[in-house]
Formats: C-alpha cells, structure tokens, sequence
C-alpha cells in the first residue's frame, strides 16, 4: 500500500519496543513532558514510514509506538501551557473535500499545539468545484511548499493517488470508503487507556459496515494488535467477503454483544434508508440501535464508543450515550493526541534543509 | 523482409510469401509452404507456393515464421467522431496494424452516437481515407444507444453496418431486446451485447469480494452479467436471433453458453484479452489502468476463460481497445474511467496463453481471425484461394517489454505497462498491401 518498508522484527525490534516502554513508563511520571525526546528516542526505527495512508501495512510495533507517543501528547494537552515547537516553521494544510468539522478542528488544534501554521482549505471556497481535478488541485498547492498534508476525500484511494504527486507529508484523515488511520489509532488509545491492553478483548464493532472506513481500519488495527474483533449489522450493510478480513461476523446484536469488553457503535446514514438497504430508522433502531437491553448482552464494564457524529435514537439511545460506560467524550480528546503524534512521527522525516 | 520496396507494396503487384508456416484455423491447416497474392486477394497457397516456382512474383521469404490470417478484432472504441483527443480512426487502424490486426469493428458509443446511415457513411469514408485497416463499424441498436426507441436496423444493415449493439450498457428493458432480436433477424443482423444489469451494477467499480472490501470499493457481482445473459438466451430461444455476448467474464457465464450451446441455441459469445490475463489483484493499489467494464474478476474465474478459450466455447477474443486520457484515468478509482487501450498488444498478450500451454495455437488464431470473421461475414480470416489478402507474419518466440510511450494509440492507458511478452506482428498486409513492418519501424 505504498508504505515503506516493514517494522523492526526480532531481536532488534524488540530491544527497541522495551526501550520504547520503559521510556514512555518513565515520562509518564513528569508533570511537564520531555515530548521532543521521546519523540527522537521512539522514531526512526518505530515509524519509518512517509506518509500515514492507512493502517494497512502498519506492524504492531509501529502503532504501539505511536499509542505511546499519543499517550505523551495527551498529557501535554492537559498542561496549561499545550504549545510545543517540533513543528515550528511547518506549513500544515488540512485539504477537505468532504466536510467534518471535528476530524478537521482536531488535525488544526493538533498542528498548532506542536508550533505548525495551519492552514483550513475547503472545497467550497477552491477551484475543485471548478472542475480541477484532484491531482491538479495536489500539484498546485505542493507549490506552496507544504510540509504536511491532511486530506480526507470521498472516493477510496484518493488520498494514496495525491500521495504519489506531492513532496510533502500526506494523511490520511478519511478516503471513502476505505479507511481512517487516525480514528483507529485514537479508538485504540481509547481503550488501552481503560483496559490497560487491546490483545483478547472482544471487540464488536455495530452498524454500517460496508460504507464505513471507520470499520476497515478499526478492522485492521486491532486484528494487528490480538483483539478478537466481531462485525454486526444487517447482511446489506455488510461487504462481501467481509469475513475473510479476520472478524466474526454477526446479524443479530444479542448475540454479537454477547461478552463483549468494546462496544463500537457506526452512524447510520439517512441514504442507506433511500437506497432500500434498511426499512426505516424506527426497524433499524429495534434491531440494531444501542440500548440498555442489548447492552446488557456485553460484560458489565464494556465500554461503549462512536466515532461521531451521532444519530441519537437512531444507531444509540441516547441514554446509553450519556451512560457512565461511554468513552465517547475521551474518544474526541484522544483525537487531538493521536494526531499531534501522528505529526511528530511524520515530521522527523521531513528534510531538514 | 526488408526486400519489400516503397513501390513494392503496390497490390497491383504479386508477392509470393514463401518458406512459412501456414496455420488456418478454418480449414485445419498447418504446413510449411507459401501464400500467393494478387490484386488484394489470396490467389493461391500451399507447399507448391515456393520461390522460383511463382514467376515474377516479389518474394518474400518469411523464413520458417507462422504466416496467419490476420486478426479481425470485433470490438474497438476509437474517439472519432466526438473524441478525437483520445483516438481517431488512422490512429486506431496504425496501432491495429502494428498489432497484426487487419479488421477492425468499431463500436457506436461516439459523439454523435452512429445510429444514423450518415454516421455509418462519414465512418467507412473516413476509414477509406485514412484507416491503414478495414473497418467496419457496429451500429447502435437503439437510437442514440438510449436503450428505448430501436435504431433503423435495416438501413444501417445495408449501409455497411456489421452488428449492432448498446453501446457499454446492457438494454434492460426485455421487451425493446425482444423486438431488437426479432427485427434484426430478418436482416441476418448480428446483435452484439453487453452483460451489465444496470441496476445490479450501479455504483460497482471493481468486481465484488474481499478484494473490493479491502479497498472499500462497491462491487459489481457476477451475477450482474449472469442474470443478462440467462435472459438475452431466453429471448433468443423466443425470437431466433442472431445473438453474440460482447464479453463474458467470469466461470458461471462460460458454464451458461456451454449449456445454451448444448441445448442447441445458436449464441456464440466473446471475452476480453484482459479477462484472459489479469485479475481483480492487479488492481493494487488503485490502478485505474486495470479498472474495465465488465470488471476483472477473480484467478478463478480467469483460469475459466482460458478454459473456455481452449475448449471453444468462448469463440472470439478482442481487445476491447478503448482509448482514454488522463484526464479520465488520472483520478481517484471510482471516479476514473473505464477501459484499457489493447489492439497494439492483443496478438503479444494471446501468446501468453499459447506459451503458458493453455490454448494451443490454432485454437487462439481461430478465436482472433477465423471465428469474429464468420460472425460478421467479412469474408476474412482464412487462408483460402479468393480470400481477402489479409495477412499476418508472426514471430512467435522474441521476448519484449512493452513501453507505453512507445505504442501507436494516441492514448496510453495500458494494462500491461513494463509487461514481459514474448512474439508479435512482423509484417502486417492488408488487401494485399504491406501496411506494417517490424524491421522499417521497430516497436511497440
């Protein structure tokens, strides 16, 4: 998938994930967080790669490493002062084709923490909606010299393609249908942070799955980290050959949730109702809508998650969101972690001329 | 070779093209001999064919290579007129000589769409005037290929057009294709279709399975073209049409002709050269180059091709060429176009299959010369005394790679960029005239 090349096995990789850990146990003490130092130690063997396009071809030390990098950030983003200078004198464009204002609030909040100048470009203001097709739109602003580039873009590969015309640093943050690296990523720091581990958890991950790159990442990330990961939705919103992508597959949500540490909740499109894929919103919400009874079919300390926004009534009840074992909230301040240390990692890569 | 002159390639002049290995799949032939030509036509063949016994006659000495019919490729898209940008008529036919290929179809999706005498009249003079090959269009069976009203079948007949088709969608409306077979049978019009049901293939960009859920692509499912083609049989067991499936992709397909067949319903169906060699993997990471309609499938179902290929179940092979710029390839996937530029590869690309072992030689030729010839009446195709001097001189055995850049399309979007390939065309004569040779203009 155009990463580079693999994570440090054996031996060697090894001695370097302790390094790793012990480093992270031990800043984890501080109030004030050496984050630059850590970020030196951790990197170049850990995160070798250009570009974040997915999860895809990430190893388990790789993202092990940038949860612990994320777990730094995140107590930095608790201090008073939250402003770091390793990407002092960057140039960060976060390139939107499809609206989200919190992925995007999140990238620029993560950006200017570390010192970047951040710079928002929406379609609705650009040339794209004047016909420039994609790679024109990339070449024209590698022109402007950026350093770094998040893009989130409806149609899956979009963002790999733009990839291959630019200089800079490219992030994924959302590419159809395909995947979202850094929703995962903070899903995954998450739930380490409440279960302490990822690996033997029983994830179920509910809803739209054919339409959600949430889910593909999700899939991908916590399959390389040992969780046992289960699918539930209706078999229409379920892709073909889904269960050959190593999860359970399950059309009933008694029996998907059934032991379940993670309960992962998807937003339901309003089209998938045009499309004929589900009846209504009142059927969907019977049989697949988070609610206390079919919550109690998981473990009592499950925790309940939802990459936002949320259809309240509709995928969740809305108590259930509110209820003391939703993450939700954490889930959106470990997104500015999780993306001030995907920054950080990417950046140690630039040129440093 | 090289002895053929300028002056030479007059087809007012003889040419004997001796000491060749004559395969026609028509007539079961494979010998060493020669091939007399005059006045455009196949004047005479055989193992008498030698030099020194053919008169005054220019000679060729094809040195122990396989001298063929040449190919006649049922389904080309060219961008004239409309898209010139993309294709015209003289680049296509450069690229088809280049290619081995002496007869080309060309499809009716242009601009304006050619269900009109005069767009059938504008595309034979334009193919005179500039064309190195035949070509013969395929006209649109419905008007403006909109899939409701039928087109002037009759006139567009006489006019010259060799089949009729929908364009790259399939009709879906059964009681048009109905009268479409039924009307068209009256002229012995060929119908040329498509297998696409619309609605099952609507947002598909990729075929469907794991491979698309990996990259979040929406799949078109095979039974998207199944579901067509038991239906085309059925109104062509109802009506007695002449009835060709443009494509078929995938093993259930091949299983339902093999059971048309048996059941003794004349339907002959073709596949693409693409089908035959790539699969849903080469896609990668989001190759648009590999992105075709209908979508390439699974190894399996490639590995059923090849069968139905060597079996001959599958009758025709074509390139299903059709040109594309970059400003429709450069693209994300789902939004790139569809389809892959081939008549300059097709002969090189079929090889493959004959050095693989899977098809042995006369099965493939016949499927690239003799049988599209007797589907569209062209008279071409074989090796006979009267026959049109379409011929092809092939080496089999040099390997090469092709460079993109250095194909004679006006488009470049290959699949088989950097692709290994081992034999081509070395002299291509169409209508007794040389209108291709390797050693004046090496490549592709």
């Amino acid at each position: 998938m155009g990463h580079g090349h693999q994570a440090p096995k054996g031996a060697l990789g090894q001695a370097y994930l302790n390094c790793a850990a012990t480093l992270a146990a031990s800043c984890g003490e501080a109030y004030t967080v050496p984050l630059m130092s850590i970020a030196a130690e951790a990197s170049d063997l850990s995160f070798p790669h250009r570009h974040l396009l997915g999860i895809e071809g990430l190893s388990r030390a790789e993202i092990t490493a940038l949860l612990d990098l994320s777990e730094q950030a995140a107590k930095l983003s608790r201090q008073i002062d939250k402003k770091r200078d390793d990407l002092r004198g960057r140039t960060l464009i976060n390139l939107f084709f499809e609206a989200s204002t919190r992925t995007q609030s999140s990238f620029e909040l993560a950006g200017k923490r570390l010192g970047a100048d951040v710079m928002n470009m929406s379609v609705g203001t650009s040339s794209v909606q004047k016909g420039e097709t994609l790679i024109d739109t990339a070449v024209t602003l590698n022109a402007m010299r950026p350093d770094l580039l998040v893009v989130r873009h409806h149609a899956a590969g979009a963002v790999e393609l733009l990839s291959q015309k630019v200089d800079c640093s490219v992030i994924n943050a959302g590419d159809g249908s395909h995947e979202h690296p850094t929703q995962a990523l903070l899903d995954a720091l998450t739930i380490r942070r409440h279960k302490a581990r990822i690996e033997g958890l029983i994830v179920a991950i509910c809803g739209d799955i054919q339409h959600s790159r949430v889910a593909r990442s999700n899939i991908l990330l916590l399959n390389a980290l040992g969780a046992r990961v289960r699918v539930v939705a209706p078999s229409t919103l379920l892709p073909s050959g889904i269960g050959r992508l190593g999860v359970e597959v399950y059309t009933s949500m008694r029996e998907g949730l059934a032991d379940a540490d993670i309960v992962m909740m998807l937003r339901l499109q309003r089209e998938r109702m045009t499309s004929s894929l589900v009846p209504s919103t009142r059927e969907y919400f019977h049989f697949f809508g988070l609610d206390y009874d079919k919550l109690a079919r998981a473990k009592p300390d499950a925790l309940v998650m939802h990459p936002g926004p949320m259809n309240r009534g509709v995928e969740i009840d809305s108590n259930v969101a509110d209820d003391a074992r939703s993450v939700i909230r954490e889930q959106v301040e470990m997104g500015v972690a999780v993306r001030m240390a995907v920054l950080q990692a990417l950046a140690r890569h630039l040129p440093n001329r | 070779m090289q002895a053929l002159t300028q002056d030479q390639r007059s087809p007012s002049r003889a040419t004997a093209f001796v000491n060749a290995r004559l395969i026609d799949s028509s007539s079961r032939l494979d010998q060493t001999g020669g091939v007399l030509i005059a006045d455009g036509l196949i004047a005479d063949l055989g193992p008498h064919i030698a030099s020194g016994a053919v008169g005054d006659a220019e000679i060729v000495d094809c040195g122990g290579r396989v001298l063929a019919p040449g190919l006649v490729d049922m389904m080309v898209f060219t961008g004239e007129p409309g898209h010139e940008h993309r294709e015209t008529l003289a680049t296509a036919s450069r690229a088809a000589a280049a290619g081995g290929v002496t007869t080309i179809v060309c499809m009716p999706n242009t601009d304006p769409v050619i269900d009109d005498v005069a767009l059938v009249d504008f595309i034979l003079r334009r193919a005179r005037d500039t064309a190195l090959v035949h070509v013969h269009p395929m006209a649109a069976m419905t008007k403006g290929l909109l899939g409701e009203e039928m087109s002037e079948i009759g006139l567009l007949h006489e006019a010259g057009a060799v089949a009729f088709a929908n364009g790259k969608a399939s009709l879906a409306n059964a009681k048009v294709m109905r009268n479409v077979l039924a009307y068209a049978k009256d002229f012995g019009a060929l119908i040329v279709h498509h297998l696409e049901d619309p609605t099952l293939a609507q947002d598909g960009v990729m075929n469907e399975g794991e491979v698309a859920t990996r990259l979040g692509l929406r799949g078109v499912p095979a039974a998207a073209e199944t579901i067509m083609l038991e239906r085309d049989i059925r109104l062509v067991e109802l009506t007695g049409g002449r009835y060709h499936a443009g494509q078929i992709s995938c093993r259930t397909s091949l299983d339902i002709v093999r059971a048309a067949k048996q059941r003794g319903i004349p339907v002959t169906c073709g596949v693409s050269i693409n089908h035959l060699t790539l699969n849903e993997n080469d896609i990668g990471p989001y190759r648009t180059f590999f992105k075709i309609r209908p979508p390439l499938r699974s190894e399996d179902d490639r590995r059923a091709m090849v069968e139905g290929v060597a079996s001959g179940d599958i009758d025709v092979i074509v390139s299903v060429h059709d040109p594309r710029g970059a400003e429709g390839k450069r693209r994300p996937f789902a939004e790139a176009a569809d389809g892959a530029i081939g008549l300059e590869t097709l002969l090189a690309v079929a090889l493959r299959l004959y050095h693989n072992g899977d098809v042995e030689l006369g099965r493939l030729l016949q499927a690239l010369t003799a049988n599209p010839a007797r589907l569209l009446g062209t008279g071409s195709g074989r090796l006979a005394k009267g026959a049109p001097a379409d011929l092809v001189l092939i080496d089999l055995e040099t390997p090469w790679v092709v460079e993109p850049e250095r194909l004679r399309s006006k488009s470049k979007n290959t699949p088989f960029d950097a692709a290994r390939l081992q034999g081509r065309a070395l002299l291509t004569v169409v209508a007794g005239r040389l209108v291709y040779n390797y050693a004046d203009s090496p490549g592709p």
